[in-house]
């Protein structure tokens, strides 16, 4: 075996390696995009929204208190976009919860991997479905079914529990995914401790695992109800294309308000609406869906976070 | 003293005082390749390794033994700074080498690390080729020369070229567990160190793998300087020139007992500590 | 009685006997086991009703009123009866177009394109001469070789032929209760033919947009998709799978690398309809310049301000970053220390670890997160809306710079039309989209396993 000179007692000094720096440069500035983005939403709603409130033709008082929402005569109240956007919303989570839970509970407490593996594929393709897809749905199936069901007088063309229907539907794999993560991650030795005491595989799903992830479940409640207050297409096409205007007093709380099936304008299918027609910039119309975005923009973060913080106690509890 | 480590070590087990320790004969050069002065490491508040003082001499093998989790194994990826990229792990004190502080600020950690060069307890081949394995390294790091030559003369060194010189273009993980910590170390004497750090390289791998890397070990030593962390006394005692003995204190932070050459320590040890240790007595 | 003891409250002959309170809870439990599988079934009965809806429309009898019936056209060139249009000459073709337009509606057609490479039907050759040397700019007959056989055909049937849809009938109905069908039809439109319509076909793939849902087509939204999501790959993939090697090989564990994460998580919350305001405020005007391609001096062409593909591109990169970068970071971490090690032992710097080792065994996991991000992009509505999609527009997109319509801003606009035609085109777009999507997933799919098989 050849024998090898000793190597040189070069230096340790710090070589120069700029394209070391300048790539980790570079993909620190790609990292710090995403704050750019952030910075941005916040800046570009909150300026325009800025000079929503600002200018003569509306208020933030008006925004938050009035009942109107008819910028041809220059009414700018949001509750008439909330209310709809809580009637779709709620009818959505009405349709998750209970199906994207017991799917969860389901797949986690009793499947056998054959039909774990055909189900997950099944939410994976509804996950998967462009939601210009699920109004086509609601529009052309959910309508015209909800309508022979209750019939034509009751269930106007465009009404919000179609599209409430149809965003819940949607937001199924959501809940149950979210849902199933949570159930695994209670340990196996609380299962066994149930058995261990004699109690049914239903007993332990529902005492023991269940309330074991009900914060990871609480977490994918939130964010499905933030999924389904931004949906935005299944809305715009199903669920009406003018604000539900009311007047306290005089509609009708359960027959007109929060009647869902009546049509009603929600805060993202307005948003779309007015922006899909020719829209010029510095007008009220213009400033104002900034205005909508923003309490958009609000919301869901809100609800977001509140749930990312949910998922932080079951991990704490369990890792 | 606290008694901390493996309460399972067997009561029974001696050190087998036939075997034949022609290697520490004492050292041909009484040079020193590394030298520790003062050095602890820790990882955030916790001390990990306490005042070492070592001195590892250049073209001899060294071995570290002691208890599992007195450190050193950190003490050992100190010594390239392998720990830099451990979140929290800093060190303080000095490591010398040729004269510098490896911890100075001017020390290129990737220089420092061509030439102090690693070799893990788990093979851990890169999912590319042998060859690609070998010649990676050299590559990287401009070495200009025939990688062709440096890939066999490289894997003659690691005793393995002839089990794999027909299939060079295979893929690394389809050699055996002992081939791959062989071209692990064929991978680590390509960029041409002066010292390969070693941690507990045999762990994994059976019995007859083994005794072809300790056979490895011996020939490695001509060319270069060896560092090894084994918690099996029988590799330390037959395998290596010195041997450091660490122990933990109270706190769990690693200190050096004792630490000379092989056929002393283990003969004649200084401490009742590292005789309690090596004649099992431990725990 | 049996009297109380350790016999009566289970002795080891009960095991096998259980108690009338256990039935009644393993009864409970099946019941609700039923329940949970109904619940789950619900989702597959979802997924199947929405595909079986738009199959539905997507073929089906339709009622087709002629204009002039093909039969009679046929028979007036000489033709025996039961001869298809397409089997006519195209000189016969072109005699039909003479006998059944107008003059000044057959110069124009000549304008664009000619009839006959040799001579010209209606339009007087010194005129069209003239207009090539000196028209500006100079029609297009100038320049394309003269009509296919079927194009002229096509212009037969647009032109002379005039088919109407008049009325259509689902799938369902066309097949299960066709007589009832027939029945109508005959009563509400007599002198309509019924034929068989799949309204999914080459042509509609391939046509352009147009107001006639008969022979509208998707060709200009699915370059308009293609254009798009070119864009939105090249912009945000770089940039995401550089965000997720910062976050996952370089950033420390600090308050800033906390920060960025947290936004990024928070980023892939955000309504999609969110980004398709910051795309309007940010891409469209604020950068118009950029973004309507004018600081290219390309004035000439009609593009509608910054409303551009670009903006599109650029603004669905934005909302898939945050889901690239998730997706990337979760590859890069599956990819095992040791390597990471055996790299910095061997004295390598950083970025030639990433390189070498990271980075080619985190691809196909990344590959598989951008594909699916892809497939998102490529069937977001809500943000195109408001970045400004046209509405209508029938020419193909020319390049980042042009104006653009996608798929599934078809299908949106056409599913809004009062029209049950334009429910039929859009079920069929949306049958194009779905295979799209669809073909996406699998490679993604197939590209997961492959991988998950390697590694194993």
């Amino acid at each position: 075996m050849t024998s090898e000179a000793p190597p040189p007692a070069g230096s340790l000094r710090k070589r120069r390696r700029p394209g070391e720096a300048v790539i980790g440069g570079l993909l620190f500035i790609a990292a710090a995009l995403s704050i750019l983005t952030t910075v941005g939403i916040v800046f570009e709603l909150g300026k325009e929204a800025l000079l929503f409130f600002r200018s003569e033709e509306a208020s933030l008082a008006e925004f938050l208190s009035s009942t109107q929402w008819q910028p041809a005569i220059l009414d700018f109240g949001i509750w008439p976009l909330v209310l709809a956007t809580l009637t779709t919303s709620v009818t959505a989570m009405v349709v998750a919860l209970p199906v994207g839970l017991a799917t969860a509970i389901y797949l986690s407490e009793y499947a056998t991997p054959r039909v774990r593996g055909t189900i997950k594929p099944v939410l994976e393709i509804l996950a998967g479905i462009p939601t210009v897809v699920y109004g086509y749905f609601a529009l052309t199936f959910m309508t015209p079914l909800l309508r022979s069901i209750l019939g034509v007088s009751v269930v106007e063309i465009f009404n919000t529990a179609s599209a409430g229907i149809v965003v819940g539907i949607l937001i199924i794999p959501l809940v149950s995914s979210m849902s199933e993560d949570a159930l695994h991650a209670v340990p196996m030795s609380l299962r066994e401790a149930s058995y261990a005491v004699g109690a049914t595989r239903l007993e332990t799903s529902l005492r023991v695992v269940l309330p074991g992830a009900l914060s990871g479940i609480t977490a994918a409640f939130v964010v499905s109800i933030s999924r389904a207050i931004g949906e935005t297409m299944v809305v715009a096409i199903a669920a009406g294309a003018g604000p539900k205007n009311f007047t306290f007093g005089e509609d009708s709380l359960l027959g007109y308000i929060l009647n869902p099936f009546v049509a009603g304008e929600t805060m993202t299918g307005h948003i779309v609406r007015i922006s899909g027609g020719d829209l010029s910039y510095n007008s009220i119309d213009y400033n104002s869906i900034f205005a909508i975005g923003l309490a958009l923009f609000v919301i869901t973060l809100t609800l977001n976070v509140l749930s990312r913080r949910f998922v932080a106690r079951f991990r704490e509890v369990y890792e | 003293m606290t008694t901390v480590g493996k309460p399972e070590v067997n009561e029974k087990k001696t050190v087998d005082l036939n075997v034949p320790m022609e290697t520490t004969t004492g050292p041909a050069l009484d040079t020193f390749a590394m030298e520790a002065v003062d050095l602890n490491a820790y990882y955030g508040k916790f001390r990990a390794v306490r005042d070492v003082n070592l001195s590892f001499r250049d073209r001899q093998i060294t071995a570290l033994i002691g208890p599992s989790g007195c450190g050193k194994t950190t003490l050992l990826r100190t010594l390239n700074r392998m720990n830099d990229l451990v979140q929290g792990a800093r060190a303080e004190g000095e490591v010398r080498f040729h004269g510098q502080n490896i911890f100075d600020a001017s020390v290129d950690p990737v220089e420092l690390r061509k030439r102090v060069g690693m070799v893990f307890q788990k093979p851990n081949p890169f999912p590319k080729t042998i060859y690609q394995n070998v010649a990676w390294g050299a590559r990287i790091n401009g070495m200009k020369q025939d990688l062709d030559a440096l890939v066999e003369h490289s894997l003659r060194q690691a005793a393995l070229w002839d089990e794999v010189k027909d299939k060079l273009d295979e893929s690394g993980y389809s050699l055996s567990g002992g081939q791959q910590q062989r071209l692990c170390i064929a991978r680590a004497i390509a960029v041409k160190p002066e010292i390969i750090l070693m941690d507990e390289p045999t762990s994994a791998l059976d019995p007859v793998a083994t005794l072809r890397i300790e056979e490895l070990i011996q020939d490695l030593k001509v060319n270069y300087t060896i560092i090894i962390v084994t918690h099996n006394m029988q590799q330390a005692a037959r395998a290596s020139d010195h041997t450091v003995f660490l122990n933990m204190d109270s706190d769990r932070a690693g200190y050096v007992v004792e630490a000379g050459t092989t056929g002393t320590l283990f003969t004649r040890p200084a401490r009742q500590e590292t005789e309690d240790y090596i004649t099992g007595r431990f725990g | 009685m049996t009297p109380p003891g350790p016999e009566a409250s289970g002795g080891a002959s009960d095991l096998l006997q259980t108690s009338a309170q256990m039935r009644r809870r393993q009864r409970r439990g099946l019941v609700a086991r039923l329940a949970l599988l109904g619940a789950l079934m619900v989702a597959v009965a979802a997924l199947v009703t929405l595909i079986v809806t738009i199959l539905n429309s997507s073929f089906g009898l339709v009622a087709v009123e002629n204009e002039r019936s093909p039969g009679e056209l046929v028979a007036s060139r000489g033709y025996p009866e039961g001869t298809a249009l397409g089997d006519l000459t195209k000189e016969d073709l072109v005699a039909l177009l003479e006998a059944g337009i107008s003059t000044n509606l057959g110069r124009r057609f000549e304008r664009e394109q000619r009839f006959f490479g040799d001579r010209m039907v209606f339009e007087d050759l010194y005129v069209l001469n003239d207009l090539c040397m000196a028209g500006d700019p100079p029609p297009p007959a100038c320049y394309l070789p003269a009509r296919s056989h079927s194009q002229v055909e096509a212009l037969v049937v647009e032109r002379v032929v005039e088919p109407t849809i008049v009325g259509t009938w689902s799938f369902f109905s066309s097949v299960f209760n066709r007589d009832d069908v027939e029945a109508y039809a005959a009563e509400k439109y007599p002198g309509a033919e019924l034929e068989f319509r799949s309204w999914l076909s080459w042509d509609f793939v391939v046509n352009p947009q147009s107001p006639e849902p008969a022979i509208a087509g998707i060709r200009t939204a699915l370059l308009g998709s293609l254009w798009v999501v070119l864009i939105t790959l090249a912009f945000s993939f770089p940039i995401g799978v550089g965000a997720a090697i910062y976050l996952e090989e370089y950033a420390r564990e600090n308050r800033l690398t906390a920060i960025l994460q947290t936004n990024i998580n928070n980023l892939a919350g955000v309504p999609s309809i969110i980004y398709g305001m910051l795309g309007l405020a940010i891409f469209v005007r604020t950068l118009e310049a950029i973004t309507s391609g004018s600081f290219l001096g390309t004035g000439g062409e009609a593009t509608a301000n910054g409303r551009t593909i670009v903006s599109a591109g650029l603004t669905l990169g934005l909302l898939i970053l945050p889901i690239i970068i998730i997706n990337a970071q979760e590859a890069i971490r599956a990819v095992p220390g040791s390597l990471r090690q055996a790299g910095m032992a061997l004295g390598s710097t950083r970025w030639q670890t990433v390189r070498s080792h990271v980075l080619p065994n985190a691809l196909p996991g990344i590959l598989t997160g951008t594909i699916l991000a892809v497939a998102r992009a490529l069937g977001e509505t809500a943000p195109l809306v408001v970045v400004g999609a046209s509405t209508f527009i029938t020419t193909d997109p020319s390049g980042p710079f042009s104006k653009f319509t996608v798929l599934p801003i078809q299908i949106y606009q056409w599913t809004s039309r009062p029209q049950d035609e334009f429910r039929n085109i859009a079920a069929a777009a949306i049958l194009v989209l779905l295979v799209l999507l669809l073909t996406l997933n699998t490679a993604a799919v197939i590209l997961r396993n492959k991988y998950s098989r390697r590694t194993a």
